[in-house]
């Protein structure tokens, strides 16, 4: 038990952050219900996706600068194939959409293996790339996203056979985010692969030793880091029902979660659900202090400082666990 | 030892390695010449001084990426920290007069640069988590400041615009501050114990840190110059530009690191240098107006520019590998 603790303290202080966030909310805002908590979640989508796709390729360790600017290549194909085409089709693009973005996430990986360029300097290059590719496709705001994909992610859950009283407060956006993770992210961490990635991201020449092939499991890590920048994207032109070809915030702040929530800058250590944790502390964090009506530059400063603030806190804690 | 039975890419190689400048300088000629060669006439004296001119508060911006990079660090906040300067002596200037407006603003540069030292020195931060979130409050901070002096009016000093777009023999009279600030660095770099301790800790940190080196110390001035050489960098680009606005230098942001990157410094430490960052600099000066001659797309000269980042460090990365 006092095993369990030590290993999660990270991810458990986060969920009490988090669930002490959501009480203040409650306080601030009395009439904090059902609805709110949908558009928290429908905020916070394209966020937690860019988080956990930047946590995977940070875990195997590597970075990507591109991120934002796959997601805009992601969103603006999408809606530019949707713009007036029937659920089949739209069905069809879906998927199409997700294997480009795997390709891209494969291409900066293929590149970082093959040139043997830093990480960052090979993604900082083809951030101007995908930021110019999705210039070419589309150059201004437009096209439009298919009517069932936006039905997804807005409202609260139904099922069927029971009451939706039981199942309502709970919001669709939440359920294809956890989706999401588990299709992609499961599978993935209860195999070898998902090992070789820690294996990679601890240390690449202990890993290559024990036979792990490095090159092609750091391009399989951009793949899904890629893969999880197309559910961004997706996730974009869904809340909006447009495509946005200049790139949201996303890089900055999808850095920020990934490291407040546990994951180690340099690879090998951390998971998936401190980020997620981290994301709706810091979105919460936002939305709290839009309510309480503080001026939205305000805002920034205040986010900036807790991430700060946070990560220095990490640090001297580290420092501190590592001379006793 | 005969220099005949090693290949000759291994010699070339070998000869790039020890001067590293060669290469950029000769890939700079050969740009200049396609240049040239696509556009005949365009090279003269007034588009040379007016490259130049352009070139240097990229290139000044650069080396806060140089100097951090040095020690395997990165300073994200620059483009910040000289949007700042520059916003504040503008708006200063008519309400307190420039001396005092410009020692505000350096001052505050110097500010950003110091909380990005201590949480890199004292807290062992990595260095592009804490850049990037000082630069977000910044940012904050600055769109707050500017609403108290939204009414005040911008008055951008003299010497500034005589500085930032002034010319004389034909020559930018930004040079007047870049050549001194450049032959300190390059000198600073490899003569004095502070460029020195730069290398030993991007090199090896725990070596370094065993030999006597105070890491923290040497961290803390090195943010703290950084910003203060963003600041200045701030204030030039204002005197080139003449507009201030929110987000003046930031546009110069990535390209800096671009410019230190193609100028063969090392992102993991230890390796690289400020000369070779100004011809970086100059590079993706003269590369920019390639693509703006070329008429294309605004998408396909971002691909191009990535594209060819990417390709010079590939370059550069195989030929000066000594492994």
């Amino acid at each position: 038990m006092t095993r369990f603790l030590a290993n999660n303290g990270w991810t458990l202080g986060l969920a009490g952050l988090l669930a002490m966030l959501l009480v203040a909310t409650k306080m601030i805002q009395p009439e904090f219900g059902v609805s709110g908590l949908d558009s928290l979640g429908r905020a916070s989508l394209p966020f937690a996706l860019a988080t956990l796709g930047m946590a995977v390729v940070v875990i195997a360790g590597g970075i990507d600068l591109s991120f934002a600017s796959m997601m805009a290549v992601c969103s603006v194909t999408a809606a530019l194939l949707m713009e007036g085409a029937s659920d089949g089709t739209s069905a069809l693009v879906v998927l199409a959409v997700l294997a480009l973005g795997a390709a891209m996430g494969a291409i900066n990986g293929t590149l970082i293996v093959v040139t043997r360029v830093p990480d960052i300097v090979v993604t900082l290059a083809m951030l101007f790339v995908w930021q110019g590719t999705a210039l070419l496709i589309l150059n201004a705001p437009g096209g439009a996203a298919a009517p069932w994909l936006r039905s997804l992610i807005v409202g609260g859950v139904a099922l069927p056979g029971v009451s939706p009283a039981l199942t309502e407060w709970l919001p669709k956006s939440l359920v294809f985010l956890l989706a999401c993770l588990c299709a992609i992210w499961l599978p993935i961490r209860r195999s070898k692969l998902g090992l070789m990635f820690y294996a990679i991201g601890s240390d690449a020449s202990a890993a290559f030793r024990s036979g792990v092939p490095v090159g092609r499991t750091k391009i399989a890590a951009y793949a899904v880091t890629g893969l999880f920048a197309a559910l961004g994207g997706l996730s974009v032109t869904m809340s909006t029902g447009i495509g946005e070809p200049i790139p949201g915030p996303y890089l900055l702040a999808a850095v920020a979660a990934v490291v407040l929530g546990g994951v180690v800058l340099g690879g090998g250590r951390g998971g998936l659900l401190g980020p997620i944790l981290a994301v709706f502390v810091l979105r919460l964090v936002r939305m709290d202090l839009t309510l309480m009506s503080v001026d939205p530059n305000v805002t920034t400063i205040v986010e900036g400082s807790i991430m700060v603030v946070v990560v220095m806190l990490g640090g001297v804690l580290a420092t501190r666990g590592r001379r006793t | 030892m005969t220099v005949t039975d090693t290949p000759p890419r291994a010699r070339i190689g070998r000869f790039m390695a020890a001067n590293p400048l060669v290469p950029l300088i000769l890939l700079l000629i050969a740009l200049l010449g396609l240049l040239e060669a696509m556009n005949p006439g365009i090279i003269n004296r007034l588009w040379l001084a007016n490259a130049i001119k352009i070139a240097i508060p990229l290139a000044m911006l650069a080396a806060c990426q140089t100097l951090t990079m040095l020690t395997g660090g990165i300073d994200l906040s620059a483009g910040t920290a000289a949007t700042i300067a520059a916003y504040v002596t503008a708006t200063l200037s008519p309400l307190i007069g420039v001396p005092a407006a410009v020692a505000v603003a350096v001052a505050c540069a110097a500010l950003i640069g110091l909380v990005n030292g201590f949480g890199v020195a004292i807290c062992r931060v990595h260095p592009l988590i804490m850049t990037l979130g000082t630069g977000l409050i910044a940012t904050g901070c600055l769109l707050v400041y500017q609403r108290f002096v939204i009414s005040t009016g911008t008055h951008i000093p003299d010497f500034l615009v005589w500085l930032g777009t002034g010319r004389t023999v034909g020559l930018p009279n930004g040079l007047v501050l870049f050549i001194p600030f450049a032959v300190l660095l390059i000198w600073g770099q490899r003569r004095t114990g502070f460029g020195r301790l730069l290398y030993a800790l991007g090199s090896n940190e725990n070596a370094a840190r065993l030999s006597g080196v105070r890491g923290w110390q040497v961290y803390l001035s090195l943010y703290s110059l950084s910003g203060i050489i963003a600041g200045i960098t701030g204030l030039l680009y204002l005197g080139l530009v003449k507009t201030p606005s929110l987000s003046l230098a930031l546009p110069l942001d990535l390209p800096s690191v671009a410019a230190a990157v193609v100028g063969g410094t090392s992102i993991f430490g230890g390796r690289g240098g400020y000369a070779g960052t100004i011809v970086g600099a100059l590079i993706l000066t003269v590369l920019t107006t390639m693509l703006t001659l070329l008429h294309m797309p605004e998408g396909a000269r971002r691909i191009l520019f990535g594209l060819i980042i990417l390709a010079v460090t590939a370059l550069y990365i195989r030929l000066t590998d000594r492994t």
